[in-house]
């Protein structure tokens, strides 16, 4: 018994130590940038200022970036959902020439990081002259096979009695997909989307090299902007600021949807 | 006719898969026999190509500074993956109760999970800053002398091995915890009848149950953990002397600041090559569901 108390004690503490980087963060944001200069020490004297936050609500870039990070991630997101609930319907239920075949060629897909097809993606996108824009940002998020891969598998697990009983009444195989099995694939477009949008969301590498226009980084390229100079830089609590600005949207909607939230980022990596 | 239609199919059904095939084919497999291409050429940015069949590999398995990411990704794989799998597994464990503290602690454990990785480097190097950051104020405040973690080459490799243990914690957590739920209740209560105490249970019941969910985690901890970038490439640009370069901020930087493309297309290959195999070990575990 008191090994298991121990046990959560040291869980407890780890748990403290988890936070402590965030609110220290938060801390900091809330300091005035002169007062820092002199010393970070001076948090704990309890002057606190909201200056930081005013400074970044005058500043426009932010929310160019946080409109440009909402419309990829969404965009992406409605594509993959899409995109791949018509191939996981397609694969699951049709039949047509050569389906295993391309299936397990899209399965092979999985296998494939982002490190392999970059270089030449970006050159793609060079040789099209569309770096610099939505659809560049977007596109390339939805070759991920991974969403095709999980609406076959829920497609699969539906009873196929439901879609032969209405083909026996004449309905098309468009509208068995869309007004009988599509509703029933709810939990499943939960998960996907909500990975989808978490990933396109926090995509760091390719929008760093193909949204090379400051008026189209996503929030993640601009954060990531305008911390290059960082010891130097005079505003550390402007800095820290925008840190939480980025960050706790992403946490409140952690907390309200953790649920599915886990359960996508789990069933991805779990394939 | 009908019969010809239920075993060959109707090309109209292909219809459904074929906006998703499109894109396949158009942004992954020609980006990827592209860079394959790309890997055996001499290219730069202006497109001027020239075959020179494997002298980029070549040349690559004799480039020290290419060698030492190597080095240096092994290293953060061995200093990363087994903490995450062990720490991740000890979290469930504890974790996995229905009381609301449990529940709380989960939500804290996952939570830096959802972060993107430069509002997670901004927040790490505010700790460890020497003037000023978090361990450099707290140090000072005990009378030691800050260490300046991110510029000391022995020292910068961990400090990111901690910033990504910080942000990756949650994904092994939760697979531990969905595998612990799978666990049949009725191998518990029998333990419990033959009065087997906590850590038999452990080691007799729960470990061998799981034992698929440990390796899967592993797997998945080291492809994931083997494309190490942002937190290097935003916290040391791979410095002090190269110390914290991995193989993917090499690619990146030959790719993107010389501009050698073809160059880095091998060691793109290289990396996919050992991310493959990875892979491969991991298909033949998940695969082989239920046998444990």
């Amino acid at each position: 018994m008191t090994r298991s108390r121990l046990a959560i004690a040291l869980v407890g503490l780890a748990a403290m130590l988890m936070l402590v980087p965030l609110l220290w963060v938060l801390a900091l944001s809330l300091k005035a940038n002169s007062e820092l200069m002199a010393d970070t020490a001076s948090v704990f004297n309890g002057r606190f200022t909201l200056d930081n936050y005013r400074n970044l609500f005058g500043n426009g870039a932010v929310f160019r970036w946080i409109s440009n990070s909402l419309i990829v991630s969404f965009g992406m997101t409605a594509g993959v959902l899409i995109l791949a609930s018509l191939a996981g319907y397609g694969f699951a239920r049709l039949e047509f020439r050569g389906r295993e075949m391309l299936f397990v060629i899209v399965l092979l897909g999985l296998a494939v990081p982002e490190q392999a097809v970059i270089i030449a993606r970006h050159q793609m996108f060079s040789w099209l002259g569309m770096h610099n824009s939505y659809p560049a940002l977007i596109l390339p998020g939805l070759s991920a096979p991974f969403g095709v891969f999980l609406m076959t598998q829920y497609f699969r697990a539906i009873p196929k009695d439901i879609d032969e009983a209405a083909l026996l009444d004449g309905a098309s195989r468009f509208t068995i997909f869309w007004r009988l099995l599509l509703p029933l694939t709810i939990p499943a477009q939960a998960t996907l989307g909500i990975f989808t949008f978490l990933h396109a969301w926090n995509d760091y590498w390719w929008p760093l090299i193909s949204a090379t226009n400051k008026e189209m980084f996503t929030l993640t390229v601009g954060i990531a902007s305008t911390q290059m100079n960082f010891a130097q830089t005079e505003g550390l609590g402007f800095l820290m600021a925008q840190a939480v600005f980025a960050g706790a949207p992403m946490l409140i909607v952690y907390l309200f949807f953790q649920k599915y939230i886990v359960q996508a980022v789990a069933g991805a990596a779990g394939r | 006719m009908a019969a010809a239609m239920r075993t060959r199919g109707d090309w109209r059904n292909a219809l459904f898969v074929a906006p998703y095939l499109l894109v396949f084919v158009v942004m992954l497999v020609l980006p990827l026999a592209m860079g394959m291409w790309l890997s055996t050429t001499k290219s730069d940015l202006f497109g001027t190509e020239r075959w020179v069949g494997l002298a980029n590999f070549v040349r690559l398995f004799g480039d020290a500074i290419f060698l030492q990411t190597v080095g240096n990704t092994f290293v953060f794989v061995l200093l990363t993956v087994p903490f995450l799998t062990l720490a991740g597994l000890g979290l469930a464990l504890v974790l996995n109760r229905q009381e609301r503290w449990a529940a709380v602690l989960r939500t804290i454990f996952f939570a830096s999970t959802v972060l993107s990785v430069t509002v997670v480097t901004l927040v790490w190097r505010l700790v460890f800053l020497p003037d000023g950051g978090l361990l450099g104020v707290t140090a000072e405040a005990l009378g030691k002398t800050p260490i300046a973690f991110l510029n000391n080459e022995k020292l910068a490799m961990p400090a990111i091995a901690i910033t990504t243990i910080w942000w990756c914690i949650g994904l092994p957590m939760v697979l531990f915890l969905a595998a612990l739920q799978q666990v049949p209740r009725d191998l518990y209560e029998a333990a419990a009848l033959d009065n087997a105490s906590r850590w038999t249970t452990l080691t007799r019941i729960t470990l061998p149950a799981i034992r698929r969910t440990f390796f899967l985690v592993i797997i998945v901890e080291v492809i994931l953990q083997f494309q190490l970038f942002g937190q290097a490439q935003l916290m040391t640009l791979g410095g002090p002397n190269n110390a914290t370069r991995p193989i993917v901020l090499f690619i990146y930087e030959t790719g993107w600041r010389q501009w050698e493309l073809g160059y880095a297309a091998a060691a793109a290959q290289v990396l996919f090559a050992m991310i493959l195999i990875a892979a491969m070990i991991q298909y033949r575990i998940s695969s082989r569901k239920g046998v444990a």
